[in-house]
């Protein structure tokens, strides 16, 4: 049974095309890896599963597993996408002034909630559910009363993310560049809540520049995309190669 | 930008009051300026006051300097009085009333009724060009204070009123002001004497029902030495095609020690989505800090009304007083709000503070307009200013027009301002956690607001959060 499969996707922003059909599919219990040169449309893979709305989809199919079935998402807007399981760790995590940041997961948890039949928290309960998630993440509580991201370091913002992702406890988790500008114990840090989540229920899709992250979370596949396509699909072994040789020989391989 | 901006038809406070009503002719003259004084039994020295600010108001030309496009408005068009039948004499009880009145501020959420009424808020009701009457009036008379209508402080207390009205803004201040003193009709007293800490909240709603009526409505503040007050401010008006005009001026002083705190949350009917219909709110509110240490802080959630413009002011004459205006302004549709401040120092170690959050959506025009002015006597003043616009859609446009005037060198004056938008990337990262794009404006919106909002008290803050969600509502799609 699938979690999520992507079929000859193809994508545009603004009339440029940036996917030119993807394929994929992921299991509930694996770990893909997504890498690739800069402007091959990995972000773009991650933010079109998520539903960003700038992205129009052209053709192609795009599904998830919701309720033991797999249905097409590809109409459903990003809210309904998260309150069914898919999470989106940002490169770029968004400020929110003066929303606080327990306010803010709150009420994305108590929609996820409400979504799924589930009883809403409280404010209270809610707080010493999150105060359990912060030792992990060597977050301190100071954290939860500042505003969403604001005045946030890199590295805090992308703590942050894995914070959220460790709440809303999604089935498929992308985390997009979650490893970038980190240092080696904030790398290290988000690893661990990563390798914390994983189940056999559950499934993460790693866009990243750099096997360095591959090094805490071991991928089940990785996947190289040059120019809005996959070219070439391994193991975790060819992370490696990668590392070594980079990515033109596979570009000129793809050529061929 | 691939979301696109829809309208919020629904004006849940548009029903009308089909209630008979007493009014005067339509126009303006001499006459009519005397039949509004003796309809209300005024002594002569109101009559001189209203007929030499009649006086001025004829001379005087309407102004252009403001940003907002305002259509001509007809003066002789217009009805400058208006009352429920049969309020000529106060009922002694509010149970008294018209039950059809009544029933209108229940529907607003402000019971009258002695046993409905809010606790911890005395509410002086006006409808049209009257007060209907003052609820918690015996516990306020306990305390020495007075809140009462000013037609009835103008009976009762002739003293203060004469003392003190116009004694902030006098009718030769600007066009609307005049008009106002040459026509008022009814609005709030306050007195708060010596060392008295206001038991509860005062509240005032305003409601206009009347047809082609305009309000014009004074308050009156006046805070004795070592007193405090919270006052708030409410108003609706049916939804009507044509425009009306609301002119009222608020009146403030503070004597040695005292502190006013005034908040109004203004949801007058704005208009339809292509902008017919609405209220022009042009309103003069101003405050001096007259003493010694005192403060005065208005706090402003403008939400409603085709035009907002006005200025809440203070004039910072006592040695170390202060001022403070924190603001929400809120257009959408084809609202125009031209709102800020004024900060005068003149006294010395004069303090004050201006926040104003401007947020407009749809093709709205949204003005931030504000000067501080330190005179040569206001040895070490301070002012700090915020003044942050939010754009919803690409159709709105945000300005500000800060002035500062410094004569004294002392003096230390910070100005910040900062544009933002609602970005799609924003909504977006909201709705990855799975909040839908309405509360995800909302949360962006109050976030934003978060600095004004928490200078309400409780109540006004819980419904000025939702005022803000639901004028927004359906605003992205």
């Amino acid at each position: 049974m699938s979690l999520l499969k992507v079929g000859n996707l193809k994508a545009e922003v603004e009339g440029n095309e940036i996917l030119k059909g993807i394929n994929l599919e992921v299991k509930p219990g694996e770990i893909h890896a997504i890498m690739g040169p800069n402007g091959s449309g990995k972000s773009t893979l991650s933010k079109v599963i998520a539903g960003h709305p700038d992205y129009e989809l052209t053709s192609g199919e795009l599904e998830f597993n919701i309720n033991g079935k797999m249905q097409d998402i590809s109409e459903l807007e990003a809210y309904e996408r998260a309150r069914d399981g898919i999470f989106l760790g940002f490169q770029y995590p968004i400020e929110v002034p003066g929303v606080t940041n327990i306010g803010f997961m709150r009420e994305s948890f108590n929609a996820l909630c409400e979504h799924q039949g589930a009883e809403l928290m409280g404010e209270e309960e809610f707080r010493d559910f999150v105060k359990t998630k912060l030792p992990a993440l060597n977050m301190s509580e100071e954290f939860l009363d500042r505003a969403v991201n604001e005045g946030f370091s890199g590295g805090e913002k992308k703590k942050n993310e894995i914070l959220q992702m460790l709440i809303m406890n999604p089935r498929l988790a992308l985390l997009d560049e979650t490893d970038s500008g980190l240092d080696i114990d904030a790398l290290k840090t988000v690893a661990d809540g990563v390798n914390s989540m994983k189940s056999k229920f559950n499934a993460f899709v790693l866009v990243t520049h750099y096997q360095r992250l591959l090094d805490y979370i071991q991928p089940d596949f990785v996947h190289v995309l040059y120019k809005g396509k996959i070219i070439k699909s391994g193991g975790k072994e060819l992370a490696l190669e990668l590392e070594k040789k980079g990515y033109d020989w596979l570009i000129e391989e793809s050529k061929q | 930008m691939s979301f696109e901006t829809k309208i919020k038809e629904e004006y849940k406070w548009g029903f009308e009051t089909n209630i008979e009503r007493e009014e005067f002719p339509k126009g303006l003259n001499e006459d009519i300026v005397r039949l509004i004084s003796k309809k209300k039994n005024e002594p002569e020295w109101l009559l001189d006051y209203r007929l030499k600010a009649f006086k001025i108001w004829k001379e005087m030309e309407h102004p252009t300097w403001q940003y907002s496009t305002i259509p001509e408005i007809d003066f002789e068009d217009l009805y400058y009085y208006a009352s429920p039948k049969g309020t000529k004499e106060a009922p002694k009880s509010l149970d008294e009333l018209d039950p059809e009145l009544l029933e209108t501020f229940e529907k607003l959420g402000i019971p009258l009724q002695e046993q409905k009424r809010i606790s911890g808020v005395a509410v002086d009701a006006v409808f049209d060009s009257v007060s209907l009457g003052t609820t918690w009036k015996e516990d306020l008379e306990k305390a020495g204070v007075i809140f009462c209508s000013i037609s009835e402080a103008v009976e009762k207390h002739p003293e203060l009123v004469k003392k003190y009205l116009g004694s902030v803004v006098p009718p030769t201040d600007n066009f609307y002001a005049a008009l106002n003193a040459a026509v008022f009709s009814d609005g709030s007293f306050v007195y708060i004497p010596k060392g008295v800490t206001c038991p509860m909240d005062l509240s005032t709603y305003f409601r206009i029902n009347a047809k082609e009526t305009g309000q014009f409505e004074r308050t009156l503040i006046v805070a004795d030495d070592d007193s405090y007050v919270n006052y708030l401010e409410g108003c609706t008006a049916p939804q009507r095609d044509e425009n009306q005009l609301h002119a009222a001026i608020v009146e403030i002083v503070a004597l040695d020690n005292a502190e006013v705190k005034y908040s109004t949350v203004q949801n007058w009917y704005a208009g339809d989505k292509e902008g017919k219909g609405g209220i022009f709110n042009f309103v003069t509110k101003r405050g001096i800090c007259k003493c010694v240490n005192s403060k005065i802080s208005w706090t402003q959630v403008e939400a409603g009304s085709a035009i907002t413009w006005k200025y809440p002011s203070c004039i910072l004459q006592g040695d170390n007083s202060e001022g403070a205006f924190y603001s929400v302004a809120l257009t959408n549709h084809m609202m125009q709000a031209d709102t800020g401040t004024k900060m005068v120092h003149i006294g010395k170690n004069t303090k004050s503070t201006i926040i104003s959050k401007g947020i407009s959506a749809e093709q709205s025009e949204n003005v931030y307009r504000g000067l501080v002015k330190i005179m040569p006597s206001a040895k070490n003043a301070r002012n700090y200013s915020q003044c942050d616009s939010m754009l919803i859609g690409d159709k709105c446009a945000a300005n500000t027009f800060p002035y500062i005037d410094v004569k004294n060198p002392t003096a230390t004056v910070e100005h910040e301002a900062s544009t933002s938008k609602i970005s799609a990337d924003q909504l977006f990262y909201l709705q990855s956690r799975g909040v839908d794009p309405e509360k995800a404006i909302s949360l962006i919106v109050n976030g934003f607001c978060k600095d004004v909002f928490k200078t309400l008290p409780l109540e006004f803050s819980v419904e000025a959060v939702k005022l803000i969600e639901m004028k927004l509502e359906n605003s992205v799609g």
